[in-house]
């Protein structure tokens, strides 16, 4: 896994590194070797011959030898380390060590920890997870990590992001839907209705819509805007207005909206539509390589939240 | 080793100089055993200090030990003061009086540190006397290693080491015993049942004592510790150092008992060389201020009892400045200069810093809180008219009580805390994390049909300033205001 693009390179440093530490062992043999005048401590000790600065010398006072020993120990060590070792350009040292290697080991060793846990509550019913205290603190955790970037830390949802807390689901409460939406990920679609509508119809749509959810509106605009619903919208959202969860289109007549209620945002949804390029709107991704396991404590914690009741908590 | 104090004295042409290997091969020294007024303050300060380290670990406080530096739980326990990782700055606080005491007290009488309170001469001397009573004293000693090895020499050094190990052992257990509670730790230890990492740092302390007292003694001085090397800095001519009288002393040489030395035309010093038999580093006090003297004060005991036997003044080897020396001051006078400029600063200093110290301490906040707002979901329109920011709360109760607490908001008109049960309790020395909203009524109005958004430049998001202010429910006392930013989105 060299990224160097000659052989050469790895000899080189290989053949550097063993020859320096040689070196230092031969240099160390060669300086014991040396003898030196140790006087009584009166006078002053050799010094090393060189002068600088036209006085300045230099004493070539003893080491002691345990250091000359330590330094050897040293050596040997440094050798014992790059076999085993990579550190010799690219040769991977006896042991095979890989920091990659190492990580995979950690994982696989936390893994194992986890795997019994994981195994019981995949096992068990979504509904059962959520009574779980214990498994309700990991899915938690799961979802502050994963999650909550865009569904927010208590999970009220964000501008496009829907609120998990609340009992209106775009695509079906029950856990099964909700790990497929996790799993699979959504993509709401709502086409733009600007062009064909034109302003007036827009806002005369807009008025009947929110007059579904009994907003104010203006009573002749929602009178007009009636027939422009039943052609356009209903097809998604239903005669009635109350969604298509097959569809993800969602219930018109609550207080509960993905990009607001207001006027002004409700003009712009219905003009540009969402989810169609250059409109402003929130993918949910796909977390199809997610442990299964901790899909299922997401899942029984989302299910949870809006379901306190049944839930432990 | 050029001398420090006055001109090079007439070289005794005595001792040849002889010739050493580059890496010379040590020479083991027999500390001669000395008694006498700074022996006594050494052993004393021996004993406190052993007294401190040993002790320490078994006292309990609060149901627990009272000092314990809990590394896998991150607090540190000193009696009733609990330091969590974010009161590092004491420990910064600690060394920097730590180094300025040392300053301080190094000049005004050299090393008194290395002399006595240091633990590899605490150790060393702890382990010398264990020597001494089992190996006997110092020619006994001599002897005993030149001897070749019989069953007797086996013996007895089979016994020393026993003895050393066994103060080792206690050394390394207590150490750890700082950071594992000691009792637990101890009964882990006696039934086999320690974790590696436990057993491994009681034998490594346990080794480096046995290694640093019974073995290497005054090489760590002399080679491996830094002090050694800058006391020179921070010694002036005012400060007290271990000085041999040269102009009393010499020319040394033997003389009878009851003999005027000056009709002999000799000085006080009898060359007993009993100063550098007692001397742990093996040096010749009276070649002047050398390195490695670790200012013990052994030289000074030992002449001054010969100095009695023979009739003479003592302090022939005594404790005296450079300044005292050259000027000829009196007594009182050099013990007038301790109080300079410089000494006078370090102290000032010194207690400035131990007076905000303490206070910083007396009146510590046990209450700790972060607030992180959420950035993914910046905010939200919870119901028409109700804007919503979402807040990760981390609250800190540092007390070893339980506490409760109430969470408020102010800053924005109308702004209400939800999502929390108030008032949210916490136990003792714990750490809670939640998420928690505000709600505020939006300004905007609401029937007002404008462009879509995007066209419109004038309509920007809104940043207010607010304040989050968490009280203790009852202690008005314990409160902390934490500032952030309400978003109202356009």
């Amino acid at each position: 896994m060299s990224d160097f693009t000659s052989g050469f390179w790895s000899v080189y440093v290989a053949l550097l590194t063993i020859v320096s530490i040689a070196a230092c062992g031969v240099l160390l043999y060669v300086m014991g070797k040396m003898r030196v005048k140790k006087p009584p401590q009166a006078a002053s000790a050799d010094t090393t011959g060189h002068v600088w600065d036209e006085d300045l010398s230099e004493y070539n006072n003893p080491l002691p030898r345990w250091w000359m020993w330590l330094f050897y120990i040293t050596i040997a060590f440094g050798f014992l380390y790059l076999a085993l070792y990579p550190g010799l350009g690219s040769l991977p040292g006896l042991l095979g060590w890989t920091s990659a290697g190492a990580y995979a080991n950690e994982r696989k060793a936390f893994d194992a920890e986890t795997a019994p846990l994981y195994a019981k509550y995949l096992a068990m019913d979504a509904k059962d997870v959520a009574k779980d205290p214990a498994a309700q603190a990991m899915g938690e955790r799961l979802f502050l990590n994963n999650c909550a970037q865009c569904h927010g830390s208590d999970a009220g949802g964000a501008f496009g992001i829907p609120n998990l807390r609340d009992q209106d689901w775009l695509y079906g409460g029950e856990p099964d839907k909700i790990k497929e939406s996790i799993t699979n990920g959504r993509n709401g679609i709502m086409p733009p209705f600007g062009a064909s509508l034109g302003p007036d119809g827009v806002s005369n749509v807009v008025n009947y819509v929110r007059s579904l959810s009994s907003l104010p509106a203006d009573p002749l605009k929602v009178q007009l805007g009636k027939p422009l619903f039943m052609a356009n919208c209903s097809p998604c959202h239903g005669q009635d207005g109350k969604g298509n969860q097959a569809l993800g289109a969602p219930n018109l007549t609550d207080q509960i909206w993905l990009y607001s209620g207001s006027a002004s945002i409700v003009t712009e949804t219905v003009t540009n539509g969402r989810g169609a390029a250059g409109a402003a709107v929130s993918r949910m991704p796909s977390h199809q390589d997610m442990d299964p396991a901790k899909i299922q404590l997401l899942t029984a914690y989302v299910w949870g939240l809006s379901n306190r009741g049944a839930a432990a908590k | 080793m050029k001398p420090v104090n006055g001109p090079p004295p007439p070289i005794p042409i005595v001792a040849a100089t002889e010739e050493v290997a580059l890496y010379e091969i040590r020479k083991k020294i027999y500390p001669r055993v000395v008694h006498g007024w700074f022996a006594t303050w050494r052993w004393s300060l021996i004993f406190a200090t052993q007294l401190v380290f040993y002790g320490l670990p078994w006292l309990t406080w609060n149901g627990r030990q009272a000092v314990l530096f809990d590394l896998g739980a991150r607090k540190f326990y000193i009696f009733g003061l609990v330091f969590w990782p974010q009161d590092v700055i004491y420990l910064t606080v600690l060394l920097i009086l730590a180094a300025l005491s040392l300053f301080l007290f190094t000049t005004v009488a050299g090393r008194l540190w290395c002399g006595y309170a240091c633990p590899q001469t605490v150790y060393t001397e702890i382990f010398t006397w264990i020597e001494r009573k089992i190996e006997g004293d110092r020619l006994a000693r001599i002897r005993l290693d030149a001897a070749p090895l019989t069953l007797e020499k086996f013996v007895i050094k089979a016994l020393k080491h026993s003895a050393w190990f066994a103060v080792a052992l206690w050394t390394g257990y207590t150490f750890v015993g700082y950071f594992s509670p000691i009792r637990q730790f101890g009964i882990d230890a006696i039934t086999w049942r320690l974790g590696p990492w436990e057993a491994f740092w009681m034998l490594f302390y346990g080794f480096a004592t046995w290694g640093n007292a019974g073995f290497m003694r005054e090489q760590v001085c002399k080679y491996m510790c830094p002090y050694a090397r800058f006391q020179s800095v921070m010694f002036d001519k005012d400060t007290l150092v271990i000085t041999y009288d040269r102009p009393r002393g010499e020319p040394r040489g033997s003389r009878r008992k009851g003999v005027v030395p000056r009709e002999l035309g000799l000085g006080d010093c009898v060359d007993c060389n009993v100063c550098v038999q007692v001397c742990p580093t093996g040096i010749d006090i009276r070649n002047g201020l050398q390195y490695e003297c670790i200012g013990c004060a052994a030289c000074i005991d030992g002449c001054n009892q010969v100095m009695d036997k023979m009739g003479y003044a003592p302090g022939l080897i005594r404790y005296t400045t450079q300044n005292a020396l050259a000027r000829g001051y009196d007594s009182r006078t050099m013990w007038r200069r301790v109080f300079r400029v410089r000494t006078l600063v370090y102290s000032a200093v010194l207690l400035a810093l131990i007076a905000i110290t303490a206070l910083s301490l007396a009146t510590r906040n046990p209450l700790k809180v972060d607030i992180l707002r959420d950035r993914g979901a910046l905010a939200r329109e919870a119901a028409p008219g109700v804007i919503e920011n979402v807040y990760r709360m981390q609250i800190m109760n540092t007390d070893e009580t339980p506490r409760r607490f109430t969470v408020e908001a102010s800053g924005v008109p109308g702004l209400a805390v939800q999502g929390v049960e108030q008032p949210v309790s916490l136990g003792a020395a714990q750490s809670r994390m939640f998420a928690v909203r505000l709600t505020a009524p939006s300004p905007e109005d609401d029937t007002d049909e404008q462009k879509p958004r995007g066209q419109d430049d004038e309509r920007r998001a809104n940043t207010r300033n607010i304040e989050f202010t968490i009280r203790a429910v009852d202690d008005d006392k314990v409160v902390r205001h934490e500032k952030s930013t309400f978003i109202f989105p356009r």
